[in-house]
């Protein structure tokens, strides 16, 4: 017997609201999501009606295990906050502690810091612009940035002795000087990186089925992400010129000109991802610019046995521009040999945690991992 | 963007690119000098085991525990016999370990690949040590040929540099015989303490056992009275060792690997002159369970005193006999003032005889009283008579007043103030005793003739000179003239009088066995015209005092030295002995001594043997 389909029945079920109203877990185990986090969502059809944040599944308690080591025994922990962009927290972690300690560092020092933070910034944002276009579909983003991060992790490597967790900053300044030859290879690399630019517009940013999917997808206004707390190039995308390198400068930022690339203040998915290319051209040129001016001297105070070092009675609180905006650490020293507290202030938490209730219902689940990429949101900013 | 026909054929312009993936491992990452990780890279450890020194550093900045010190082949003086051991199950391949290694042995390689030659589901025995090897391992010298992250001296986290101690200007210093040291300040004594990485090679090292790391610690920590309490365990009289040791644990000290040592001897120094009196009595004063039993000492010098003070503790009656007119034996007698001022000495011996012990002075045994009247008197008797006597050449002119030893010279300058000097005087000896006299004799001089004529000559060459490094040095600040590698070959003189004395040139001092047998080129000579000469070649022992029927039932080693037991414990039972008269001269050797026989009497008295 054969059955007739019945089209009445059938145009009625394209008609969202007469699915069942289901919870969907958008978990860890979910191709678009961004590491061990979770959106509980209440879904009907394919459309999302309610939304609830379901972080802890990588909570690694590494606030409370920073008490319990010796300030500089937290140097290899504090890195792995933040695996793509691990650099910034090693500086905001050190540079609370010279704050304490009420130190100047080299200016060396200051120089190297700031190009490891540039070149960690293209590595983010490599990773981040191939991300995009993997939750689109394009894995061809993804695989071929991700060849282009790669000659970073090679100067990473060669600089720190390690491609991903670099423990290379430490307070007084960098572990290590630059080694010969370097400098010419880094030059030689960011030439190579920005001749692929024009590449990357013709795969993804001029890209007519990316730029249909990413327009209006999480729109926000200045005030709106002013008041969210939204900071780096998600703020920026809305026309809101905020920067820490220029508002709070630390590290070398203080003797460079910092460009603030403008991509028209849309404030939707594809104005961040528009910011997003743009501030990747001008860190190419910043980096530059640092070698430039990059001057001789020593590349760290020495501040004695590191078994018994002791950061004076104090606190402070130290802000770096990470590629997702402010990275902030909060150190309280109470005179001993271990911080008393550390408190970690991650970029993407306000997005990841609370706009999700403002932006993901109404929203198609096919594009909750498209939002994600284009907040940038990473779930270690919160879990940590 | 163009709109093109051919657009749809753009990826075809990368079909004759070289991938940038690699098929490993049949070729390697070839970015760098050399295919392969970069030239420092974190990868597997390796270690130079003829370098480590087993410190233990490695272990204490593992931020994540990865580390353990294991029973290693490196054994010997300054090093203790162990090597790190990683968990690469634990290690996050920071390379903190080999930023602080004090030795440098410690350093990572460029490989990283850990693998099992076998798959976990097919576990045996074999398999199982396969996978224990791969996983923990005490690195040596593997891996070492293909290097990766290193630390030099520049890179090191540690503090290599010792806080520089000050002293008088050179041109005060010879003018008078105040202390040339001034000690730490507090800040100075924190910075310096800081540099301690409590590796414990010092306590191995040092004759007493002074626990030196935690005295460090508690000085760092600001807590002056427990830094003198730990020392009090091991060492009665640590405001003098602070002073004059021969800090036998800084030459160990890891932190001499790659720098400077850390001043342990200033450090103690600070600790005990800066704690307050009053806070000094209660960490003396202790609940001591009096005994009826009754020891005698003879000889008031470290040694003597060290027991005193033990033996006071564990409750004896303890009666030191002093043959000078001053306690402290060779510290009072032997050590000039610049360097040990009376009053350090007399604050050591001072909290000794507050728990209770007499001092007898000016009474001599074998004079006022003999060694068997103290044996019917006494239930126990220690003997540290030290070395009193000079080692004369042996050359006719010794008889005339103005060749003399340089030991009886500073016993005399000691205790009356006191001494004959002359406008040119030489000196023959290269030890710290002569760089002594030599040091006296200049200050005299100054203060006397108005400038400084001292020669001073050697056998040694400089470089094997017995004496410290910075008493040559400062000896030679003060004016004295040093001419190391010459032995004396004739005095000369015009009736009761020196006139002159002549070296030859020393071409050996000891043979291929090390044995002491000097040879001199009798062509090669030089020639002062001294006024005084000064013998400072040796000390020698006194144990005349001993009475002669009990001298003979002593049993002595083959270099006459009295024969004891790891307790001090001679071939009567009822005495001991110790100091330099067993060990040769030595503060803290003869502290431990006496530390020693306290125990070895304790046990005698309980009726042990």
């Amino acid at each position: 017997m054969t059955t007739t389909l019945d089209f009445a029945e059938l145009t009625e079920l394209t008609r969202t609201d007469k699915y069942v109203q289901y919870e969907l877990f958008f978990g860890p185990n979910f191709p678009g999501m961004h590491g061990n986090f979770g959106y509980i969502l209440d879904v009907a059809g394919s459309t999302i009606t309610g939304v609830r944040a379901n972080p802890g599944l990588l909570h690694r308690g590494f606030e409370k295990l920073m008490e319990q080591k010796l300030w500089l025994q937290n140097l290899s922990l504090i890195p792995r906050i933040c695996v793509v962009d691990p650099d910034p927290n090693e500086v905001a972690y050190c540079t609370a502690i010279e704050r304490i300690m009420g130190l100047e560092i080299p200016e060396r020092a200051k120089y190297i810091r700031t190009i490891t933070l540039e070149m960690s910034r293209l590595a983010s944002y490599l990773m981040g612009m191939g991300a995009l276009g993997a939750m689109m579909g394009l894995y061809t983003a993804m695989y071929r940035m991700i060849s282009d991060r790669d000659t970073l992790l090679d100067l990473f490597e060669w600089l720190t002795g390690a491609r991903i967790y670099h423990i290379y900053n430490m307070p007084g300044g960098v572990r290590r000087d630059i080694p010969e030859g370097w400098t010419e290879r880094l030059l030689q690399t960011l030439d190579a990186l920005e001749s692929n630019i024009p590449e990357w517009d013709r795969l993804v940013f001029e890209n007519p089925i990316v730029i249909k999917r990413l327009t209006g997808i999480g729109p926000l206004s200045a005030d709106e992400a002013v008041g969210m707390g939204i900071v780096g190039p998600n703020l920026r995308a809305t026309g809101f010129k905020a920067d820490v390198r220029i508002d709070d400068p630390y590290a070398a930022y203080p003797y460079l000109e910092i460009e603030r690339p403008d991509a028209g203040g849309g404030g939707d998915a594809l104005a961040r991802a528009v910011q997003i290319r743009l501030e990747y051209e001008a860190t190419i040129r910043l980096i530059r610019q640092a070698v430039r001016q990059l001057p001789g001297g020593d590349y760290r105070l020495k501040l004695g046995n590191p078994l018994r070092m002791i950061v004076p009675k104090g606190d402070a609180y130290a802000r770096v521009e990470s590629s997702k905006g402010e990275f902030g650490y909060y150190v309280v020293s109470d005179g001993g040999v271990k911080p008393y507290r550390v408190s970690v202030r991650g970029p993407s938490l306000p997005a990841g945690l609370y706009l999700c209730n403002k932006h993901l219902p109404g929203m198609l689940i096919d594009d909750v991992a498209i939002w994600m990429a284009s907040l940038a949101v990473c779930p270690p900013d919160f879990d940590k | 963007m163009k709109k093109s026909l051919f657009s749809p054929l753009a990826t075809w312009k990368n079909f004759a690119k070289v991938p940038v993936t690699i098929q490993y491992p049949k070729e390697d990452l070839d970015v760098f000098d050399k295919p392969g990780a970069s030239p420092s890279y974190r990868g597997l450890h390796t270690n130079d085991l003829a370098k480590c020194v087993g410190c233990g550093t490695c272990e204490d900045i593992c931020p994540t525990n990865a580390i353990r010190m294991v029973p290693g082949p490196n054994e010997g003086p300054g090093k203790k016999g162990v090597i790190p051991e990683i968990d690469y199950g634990r290690c996050c391949f920071c390379g903190f370990c080999v930023d602080v290694c004090t030795s440098g042995s410690l350093s990572m390689s460029r490989d990283y690949i850990q693998t099992a030659a076998h798959p976990l589901d097919k576990i045996g025995e074999a398999e199982l040590r396969e996978i224990k090897r791969v996983f923990t391992v005490a690195p040596n010298g593997e891996h070492g040929e293909n290097p990766g992250h290193s630390t030099d001296d520049e890179e090191s986290w540690l503090d290599l540099e010792r806080i520089e101690m000050e002293e008088i200007p050179t041109s005060e210093r010879v003018e008078s015989f105040m202390e040339v040291v001034r000690g730490f300040s507090r800040e100075q004594a924190h910075k310096e303490a800081s540099r301690c990485v409590e590796c414990e090679l010092c306590v191995d090292t040092c004759p007493a056992h002074m626990e030196i790391p935690k005295y460090i610690k508690a000085i760092w920590q600001d807590d002056l009275k427990q830094a003198v309490e730990i020392m009090y365990h091991t060492n009665p009289l640590p405001g003098i060792c602070g002073r004059v040791c021969t800090h036998k644990c800084e030459t160990v000290c890891s932190m001499s690997l790659r720098g400077e040592p850390v001043a342990i001897r200033w450090l103690k120094r600070y600790a005990v002159d800066n704690l307050p009196e009053e806070e000094y009595r209660k960490v003396i004063a202790q609940e001591i369970v009096r005994k009826e039993q009754k020891v005698a000492v003879v000889g008031s010098g470290p040694s003597g005193l060290a027991a005193a003070y033990y033996l006071s503790l564990a409750g004896y009656q303890v009666t030191i006999f002093e043959a000078l007119s001053k306690a402290g034996g060779m510290m009072r007698v032997g050590v000039p003032k610049y360097r040990l001022p009376d009053s350090a000495i007399s604050r050591d011996i001072d909290h000794i005889v507050s728990l209770g012990a007499e001092i007898r002075l000016n009474t001599r045994v074998g004079r006022d009283v003999s060694l068997g009247e103290l044996h019917e008197q006494f239930d126990a008797v220690y003997i540290s008579t030290g070395l009193h006597l000079g080692r004369p050449l042996g050359f006719d002119a010794e008889k005339l007043s103005h060749v003399r030893q340089s030991i009886d010279l500073l016993r005399e300058f000691r205790l009356t103030g006191e001494m004959p000097t002359a406008e040119r005087v030489a000196i023959i000896g290269g030890g710290n005793v002569a760089m002594d006299i030599a040091r006296t004799m200049a200050r005299l001089q100054k203060s006397r003739y108005g400038k400084v004529h001292v020669v001073l000559a050697s056998l040694e060459t400089r470089d094997i000179m017995p004496a410290d490094e910075e008493e040559i040095i400062e000896s030679g600040e003060e004016g004295v003239e040093i001419h190391p590698g010459w032995g004396p070959a004739d005095i000369q003189t015009d009736g009761d009088r020196v006139t002159g004395i002549e070296f030859k040139r020393c071409i050996q001092v000891f043979d291929e066995e090390k044995r002491f047998s000097p040879r001199f080129d009798e062509d090669d000579r030089i020639k002062f015209e001294v006024d005084m000469v000064v013998e400072s070649v040796g000390q020698a022992s006194d144990m005349s005092y001993i009475d002669k029927e009990l001298i003979e039932k002593i049993e002595m080693t083959p270099r006459r030295q009295v024969k004891v037991s790891d307790e001090g414990q001679t071939s009567l039972p009822w005495l001991f002995a110790g100091g330099d008269i067993v060990h040769g001269p030595d503060a803290i050797t003869a502290i431990a001594d006496g530390h020693a026989a306290a125990r070895g009497i304790e046990a005698y008295l309980n009726g042990g043997h």
